[in-house]
């Protein structure tokens, strides 16, 4: 039973890059989501409008759709790209993996930029203002006052976004790369066995929600550890 | 390319149309058995008793910490498998529903729903002032009544916001009732993609509809969200739009 028919690398396989897609994907999300919350916050209004509407389209658009979409999408538009900048007919395939990592970046970096935005605006405008009175420049205010801070007012935010990210990334088996849900699939279906392998993939999947619970835990501990608590 | 949405939207409307029914259909039948289900749920799990809450605990805790599809195909090829092999069930009455991926997708969906609403529940109910409680049990109210008139009026007011994000996502959820062959709206639009090659034009009309759906609920909820907070409102200075939430 433990060794799941002979299969039981093969699902360790599958978990492998499961933690590649979430550990690809969150550099881009903390990124877009900065980015996307600085455009929230600009004092230019064409950046807040494009900001606000960027969450607003992902927020109502199941994420297996925007997977869907740029996945097939994705490769006919840079496929034709290609066309106009060789000017001559050529074939791409963009790999399944990376497709996936843009749509949950996309998707979860809507997500981030509210959590950023939110923890932006709890850092008090008198640390602001003291900085700009120091002679600090933008540049310095979001690298010594900001960025700290912020670190510490967006973890409970970001906690709940790896989990959602960490179980996103079963979505991306529909096209076909081979994480834990893709490889259980297989299993289930050559070893006509589906209770127990996808069984044995939930469980894989909530050993990872779980240790990703308890880091964000210690991490918010971390972060908090020079906080007076209430 | 406008040409290639015009082609696809009167071409394929009735697709669309229904894969829209049935998304509605889903949201609406998992959102109103799954609020129900996670009612005792979450009652159970503030209780002090640990035998008490020690399921509802475990319950909601699988159910969130695993992906949705996952516990999809669980039901659907996993369980449906078990049922399948019992011997002569293949003809018995009940198979015509037993092999309907809709039933596996409906219990998938109500499950999942109710574990999250349990948990926005018990925030909810734990954050009762401690004050109305005592005032509560001063007048003699059973934990029923406290219930009834208490507690839940005031969990409803606090979790309200909470709440109609998780329909939304809810909402969000039923698209992957397309990975079990059902023809809701991520469904059809698959299907028109598969017959027409015309990615772009299928997937961005279903998500349209998807905004649509959203953005309708939203602004409901809202509206609904000044209900529950009417008590609230009678020391702010009142301007035009609250008077008329008021009186309406």
């Amino acid at each position: 039973m433990l060794d799941l028919y002979g299969r039981g690398w093969q699902m360790l396989e599958g978990g492998l890059v499961t933690v590649q897609l979430c550990l690809t994907v969150l550099p881009f999300m903390i990124v877009i989501g900065l980015l996307g919350a600085s455009a929230k916050l600009s004092r230019y209004r064409t950046l807040r409008v494009i900001g606000e509407s960027y969450t607003v389209l992902i927020r109502g658009i199941p994420e297996l759709l925007v997977i869907l979409l740029i996945y097939f999408g994705g490769t006919i538009a840079v496929q034709s790209l290609a066309e106009a900048i060789s000017g001559e007919e050529t074939r791409v395939d963009i790999p399944a993996f990376w497709s996936g990592v843009a749509a949950l970046a996309l998707v979860q970096g809507a997500f981030a930029s509210e959590v950023f935005r939110a923890a932006m605006q709890s850092i008090p405008i008198g640390q602001i203002e003291a900085a700009t009175a120091c002679g600090m420049t933008p540049m310095q205010i979001f690298m010594r006052i900001k960025l700290p801070q912020l670190w510490r007012f967006a973890l409970p935010g970001l906690n709940n976004l790896f989990q959602v990210l960490i179980k996103d990334t079963a979505l991306i088996s529909v096209v076909g790369v081979e994480e834990i849900m893709r490889k259980a699939a297989i299993g289930a279906g050559t070893e006509k066995a589906p209770f127990t392998f996808y069984l044995v993939a939930m469980l894989m999947f909530l050993s990872f929600t779980t240790v990703s619970l308890l880091v964000f835990n210690y991490l918010e501990k971390r972060a908090a550890r020079g906080v007076a608590r209430a | 390319m406008f040409e290639d949405f015009i082609y696809v939207l009167g071409k394929y409307d009735t697709w669309l149309w229904r894969g829209f029914l049935l998304t509605i259909e889903l949201l609406v039948i998992s959102v109103t058995l799954g609020t129900l289900l996670a009612i005792p749920l979450a009652v159970a799990r503030v209780s002090k008793k640990v035998w008490i809450q020690a399921l509802p605990f475990a319950f909601i805790y699988v159910f969130r910490g695993t992906p949705l599809i996952g516990q999809l195909f669980m039901m659907y090829y996993g369980v449906g498998q078990l049922i399948a092999n019992i011997d002569g069930i293949q003809d018995h009455w009940t198979w015509t529903y037993l092999r309907d991926p809709y039933w596996y997708c409906l219990l998938t969906f109500v499950l999942n729903t109710a574990a999250y609403v349990a948990e926005i529940m018990r925030g909810g109910i734990q954050n009762v002032p401690n004050g109305e409680l005592e005032a509560a049990r001063a007048c003699g109210m059973s934990p029923w009544i406290t219930y009834r008139r208490i507690i839940f009026p005031r969990m409803w007011q606090m979790i309200w916001p909470a709440y109609t994000n998780d329909v939304i996502f809810t909402l969000k959820a039923t698209s992957l009732a397309s990975t079990v062959t059902m023809m809701e709206l991520t469904g059809a639009a698959r299907k028109i993609v598969a017959r027409t090659a015309l990615p772009y034009e299928a997937f961005i009309s279903a998500g349209v509809i998807y905004l649509i759906i959203v953005y309708s609920l939203t602004f409901g909820f809202k509206g609904i969200e000044r209900y529950l907070r009417r008590s609230e409102q009678r020391n702010e200075p009142k301007t035009g739009r609250a008077k008329a939430a008021t009186s309406a």
